[in-house]
């Protein structure tokens, strides 16, 4: 089974981060095949940011797809830009707090997650990203929950090891909201 | 062979040269390949070995030429407008024979072109990457571990041979993450002993009967232009038996045959798939090396009984497509399925190609 991903942002929304630490997880806790792609190019400050990952059972065929399984839209400019690149039958993560526009197509299922709020009220508005994330995974259950988290630690805990127990909280609030979601479905 | 990490394609070929015992790389920024001088500017250091970001590509690439002619196992690299300004250099290199490893992150084109991935070189990497008509073997991968794997292939290309071998990536390759196994670093003595094989290498007298010094092509008084231009013509002829590498996947019964290169053979590869399940018997070739083109890998294919061949490529006027049209010669339809601009090219236009020519 291949599952593809976009995720779109705000430069430094951790849109890149997010893809990583996908790709990471993918590649070094289990025997899937993972390929990450980011976007880059004269992108302005404010601009949007956005990486491809493709999770695969199989060697993957195109790292870049057109027509993606899951949309991940964490800025107004990126739900525009990829709204219309969900699958059918797929799915849209919305960053809530900050996006404004609806997806009207029946064909799609969308996840709001208060992601900014979230991470507000957690006291860092930085692990917006690790909510989100949280929410792909409680979701999808794309990756095993617990190996992501160990990852996080490993990757975003080597240089601000303190940030270990806000980037949990912040990815197991998300968590829960895609796992509803998922039931709820 | 070692754990898988995850890597990025410009940090895998670069790691990987250093492994090969790569001890000198010249380079000149230009995106999308700037991580490639960026690994070597860290990486170089620890090993003993040099990395110089030249003043400009020209300089860069003779640089490498240089140390090629000392013996040392030498890289360059850069994207598209940036090797046409090493062309100089490049051609300088096969007319001294020397072994050294350039590598091609293509970008669009012509002129600057886009930042964004292409596959716009063809033509120039495997028919004139400068003046002289000389030929290198161009190894293109499509997979980050096939990039690895190339990469050390490269190096010892260049030196069976003495003659420069091209890596022809994309900005795509170059920029993703995959996992790769990387081989096992040879040792310094293993380096040295490379080293130590090429006795033609200029290293000065140090106490020897003579002083050695390579000749620029052209200016060697043992041989004539035309002797020359023979005993590389000899080997180029020869690539075309012993150095023809490429992948053949559910030809046997296909009845429409996918080809492409690079970025775009996995794709193409993964349009199989999604034509068999709509019971379009579709196969794939794909040239590893692009030069010498296998044209063994299409000959073989049954005429009688084939719809077509769809040939996928990031270049808009098709390139790769020329080949495979001076092969096939009429033998069966050819369509195309192209994109440039930094668009990757989408397998959706693959499938719809094989789809016309089966009549679907």
């Amino acid at each position: 089974m291949e599952r593809s991903f976009i995720i779109a942002g705000f430069g430094g929304q951790g849109v890149m981060v997010m893809g990583q630490l996908l790709s990471y997880t993918a590649c070094e806790t289990t025997e899937k095949f993972v390929t990450y792609f980011p976007s880059y190019g004269a992108e302005m400050r404010g601009g949007t940011a956005n990486c491809y990952v493709v999770i695969s059972d199989d060697p993957v065929g195109a790292p870049k797809v057109s027509q993606a399984d899951y949309v991940v839209a964490l800025n107004d400019p990126s739900m525009a830009r990829f709204k219309d690149a969900v699958a059918p039958g797929g799915t849209i993560f919305v960053n809530s707090s900050v996006v404004t526009i609806e997806e009207d197509r029946e064909d799609v299922h969308v996840v709001k997650v208060d992601a900014g709020t979230i991470a507000y009220e957690l006291g860092n508005l930085k692990v917006l990203n690790l909510v989100m994330v949280g929410a792909i995974i409680g979701y999808t259950e794309v990756l095993p929950a617990e190996n992501v988290l160990q990852t996080a630690f490993k990757k975003l805990g080597a240089k601000r090891p303190e940030l270990n127990p806000i980037n949990e909280a912040a990815f197991k609030r998300g968590y829960a909201i895609g796992k509803a979601a998922k039931e709820g479905k | 062979m070692s754990e898988k990490i995850f890597m990025k394609g410009c940090e895998a070929v670069a790691e990987t040269a250093v492994r090969a015992g790569c001890r000198f790389f010249a380079g000149y920024p230009i995106t999308p390949q700037n991580d490639v001088p960026e690994y070597f500017a860290r990486r170089m250091p620890q090993v003993g070995g040099v990395f110089i970001q030249g003043e400009s590509e020209v300089a860069s690439s003779n640089m490498a030429y240089g140390a090629a002619a000392a013996g040392v196992r030498s890289m360059t690299s850069s994207s598209s407008c940036g090797i046409s300004l090493k062309s100089e250099a490049i051609s300088w290199m096969a007319g001294a024979r020397l072994p050294v490893v350039v590598a091609n992150f293509q970008r669009g084109g012509p002129g600057i072109g886009t930042i964004q991935p292409a596959q716009q070189d063809y033509t120039q990497a495997t028919k004139a990457s400068g003046n002289g008509g000389f030929k290198m073997l161009v190894l293109s991968p499509s997979t980050l571990q096939e990039a690895v794997d190339m990469t050390w292939q490269a190096f010892e290309l260049a030196d069976k041979y003495s003659n420069p071998v091209l890596l022809l990536m994309d900005g795509f390759t170059g920029t993703m993450m995959e996992p790769v196994e990387l081989p096992e670093a040879l040792s310094d003595e293993q380096v040295a002993a490379i080293r130590a094989t090429k006795t033609w290498a200029a290293t000065g007298k140090k106490g020897g009967p003579q002083h050695k010094v390579m000749c620029g092509p052209g200016l060697d008084t043992r041989i004539s232009q035309e002797q020359m231009n023979i005993r590389d013509g000899k080997m180029y002829e020869e690539w075309k038996t012993t150095e023809v590498e490429y992948e053949d996947y559910m030809t046997e019964d296909a009845e429409v045959i996918l080809t492409a290169y690079g970025i775009s053979g996995r794709i193409a590869k993964s349009a199989v798939g999604i034509l068999r399940a709509e019971g379009i018997k579709a196969g794939l070739i794909r040239p590893k090396k692009v030069y010498p083109f296998p044209d063994e890998a299409y000959e073989k294919l049954n005429f009688d009984t084939l719809k077509g061949i769809v040939c996928a490529e990031m270049a808009i006027p098709a390139q790769f497509a020329v080949d495979v049209e001076n092969v096939v010669h009429g033998r069966t339809k050819i369509a195309t399925a192209l994109s440039s601009g930094g668009e990757i090219l989408d397998r959706s236009a693959i499938v719809e190609a094989a789809r016309a020519l089966c009549g679907k």
